[in-house]
């Protein structure tokens, strides 16, 4: 099989100093995969590169085969941080979401009937058709977070690039975020997200991609999840421990808790019961 | 009742009004996009910067028109390459480049001291001096400009919306930043002799930011803030004809005391909201 993406020695950076170092990674269609490492590792550069929206110093972007060479990806759709969106911003989820269609739709200022039709496809799809008229500002952030995907699918891409989906929300949350994310790579979508959550990406997707500068090691979570591979690629001292089926990653204290610090913390106190409580 | 039709007897005032409310529509629409962007100072500077062309196309004895028009296209790409591609801030880069702009205007009249037009009516406007030409150059730029939001109008919404992200679902956003300050430099060169240089910032700001006080969606906001800048140039044209104050500040007064006014109903429907709220709990 053809590979969806592919990077071929790819060089960049904003500076002098590249971020990315002569990445070489490829990417299969129906492939759900999670880009792992430490803040400043070139996760969202590499998004950005797989996007078009940056351009490499060295190497190639292909997609389908076709080097990018400064254009757009074709099919690709994009979900930002969250903390990048505007919430002031004065649209629904409805605007939202409708804004994905803007390669596909007319002209005109108001949508198309297949425009329509389409949002209100996905919206159900997602479980937030009964959101469609309310202020994007008023969503709790897992709502947020799926009228972002919703944008992304309207655009019917063969490729759904996330930049740290599960960041800012709670722990249910993230996991609803995955699955949701695991039912699309059921129906043959290519996932690529990025994320700082270990232990999520560790239970949810198949296939994981460290990265510090440079693609550190790739493959199922069960074989990349060692205590050398981790350390190395967040140059600290990494535990991975195996337990009930469950990989679950913590970087070792570095020779103290928080007693050796605070000695003589300042204690709290419980509320004593209200009366007849 | 024709005391209330006396104005209009007169064509300097039906050419002021006419002037004056698509002045107002026009910048009253432009001013939702500029807002929502963040750069509401950019009305001041380019309208300044603006000035500075004005000087320059008359020293050079160009067109005013295609003068002021091209330095303040230029300025309005060169603000949103500096901020693009900079990433500077865009009230430093609206500060730097207009700023730079008028400069080069004060340097001319300074060193050509024997100008002999007046600059007054390009700083502080002149809406009873419109004549039925600038009335059709405003009519003109407001199609012009009417049509470019229509027909960009959801291109134009996601690359104000979020525009680094839009670029990917296939906006042309280096073309949407163009056009905006092709159409940016219309509207201030259309406006600078109706309102003048002074009064264009007030123009494009405060009927927008009333606007978003009362809707969250951008359609309606769009509307309020079109239909708000229409309504107060001609309710400012008409006032200031009894009150014999400048046209230009009456217009923008309105538009202030309009924003008082909102800002004061929405807060106090606000504070009742929450009473209710605490009331019920």
């Amino acid at each position: 099989m053809d590979p969806l993406v592919e990077l071929n020695g790819v060089t960049f950076g904003y500076g002098a100093e590249p971020v990315l170092r002569n990445v070489d990674l490829h990417l299969h269609p129906g492939q759900f995969a999670a880009l792992l490492g430490p803040s400043g590792a070139g996760k969202t550069t590499l998004l950005k590169l797989t996007l078009g929206t940056l351009q490499p110093q060295q190497g190639e972007v292909c997609i389908h085969g076709k080097a990018l060479q400064g254009r757009i990806a074709p099919h690709v759709a994009y979900v930002p941080q969250l903390e990048t969106v505007d919430w002031s911003f004065p649209v629904t989820v409805e605007h939202v979401v409708l804004m994905g269609r803007v390669r596909e739709t007319t002209p005109w200022p108001w949508p198309s009937r297949e425009d329509r039709r389409r949002v209100a496809e996905v919206l159900e799809r997602l479980e937030i058709a009964h959101l469609a008229g309310r202020h994007i500002r008023d969503l709790s952030g897992g709502q947020q977070q799926r009228v972002f995907l919703a944008r992304a699918l309207v655009a019917d891409p063969d490729l759904l690039v996330l930049d740290e989906p599960t960041t800012g929300v709670d722990m249910r949350t993230a996991e609803s975020i995955l699955h949701l994310l695991a039912d699309l790579n059921r129906q043959r979508m290519t996932v690529l997200l990025s994320t700082h959550d270990l232990n999520l990406a560790g239970a949810h997707v198949p296939w994981v991609i460290c990265l510090n500068g440079s693609v550190v090691a790739q493959g199922p979570p069960d074989e990349v999840y060692t205590d050398a591979i981790l350390s190395e690629t967040y140059r600290g001292d990494m535990l991975v421990l195996r337990q009930a089926g469950l990989l679950l990653v913590h970087q070792k204290p570095h020779g103290h808790g928080y007693r050796d610090v605070l000695p003589e913390p300042v204690p709290g106190a419980r509320p004593a019961p209200a009366a007849g409580g | 009742m024709d005391v209330l039709l006396q104005p209009f007897a007169f064509e300097f005032f039906r050419n002021g009004t006419v002037a004056a409310v698509l002045v107002g529509a026009l910048c009253g629409a432009i001013g939702v996009y500029i807002v929502l962007r963040g750069m509401s100072y950019i009305g001041h500077g380019l309208s300044h910067a603006v000035f500075g062309g004005a000087v320059v196309a008359y020293v050079m004895s160009i067109n005013f028109y295609l003068g002021a028009g091209l330095w303040g296209f230029l300025a309005a790409l060169l603000i949103n390459a500096t901020v693009r591609r900079a990433r500077v801030n865009p009230d430093a880069a609206i500060g730097v480049v207009t700023t730079a702009s008028f400069a080069v205007g004060v340097a001319l009249i300074s060193r050509y001291r024997n100008f002999t037009r007046s600059f007054d009516a390009a700083l502080f406007g002149n809406v009873l001096g419109v004549t039925p030409q600038d009335v059709a150059v405003v009519a003109g730029v407001t199609v012009l400009v009417a049509l470019a939001l229509f027909f960009n109008y959801k291109r134009l919404l996601f690359a104000t919306f979020d525009p680094e992200v839009a670029g990917v679902y296939g906006v042309p956003t280096g073309w949407m930043d163009t056009l905006f300050a092709l159409i940016l430099a219309a509207t201030i060169i259309a406006s600078m002799q109706i309102l003048g240089v002074t009064m264009i910032a007030a123009a494009i700001v405060v009927p927008a930011i009333t606007a978003r006080l009362l809707t969250d969606s951008f359609d309606r906001m769009l509307l309020f803030s079109t239909l708000f800048g229409a309504l107060t140039g001609f309710a400012g044209m008409y006032l200031s004809f009894y009150v014999d104050v400048s046209s230009g500040a009456t217009v923008v007064l309105l538009q202030a005391a309009l924003f008082g006014l909102t800002l004061a109903v929405v807060a106090k429907r606000r504070s009742l909201a929450q009473r209710l709220v605490h009331t019920h709990v």
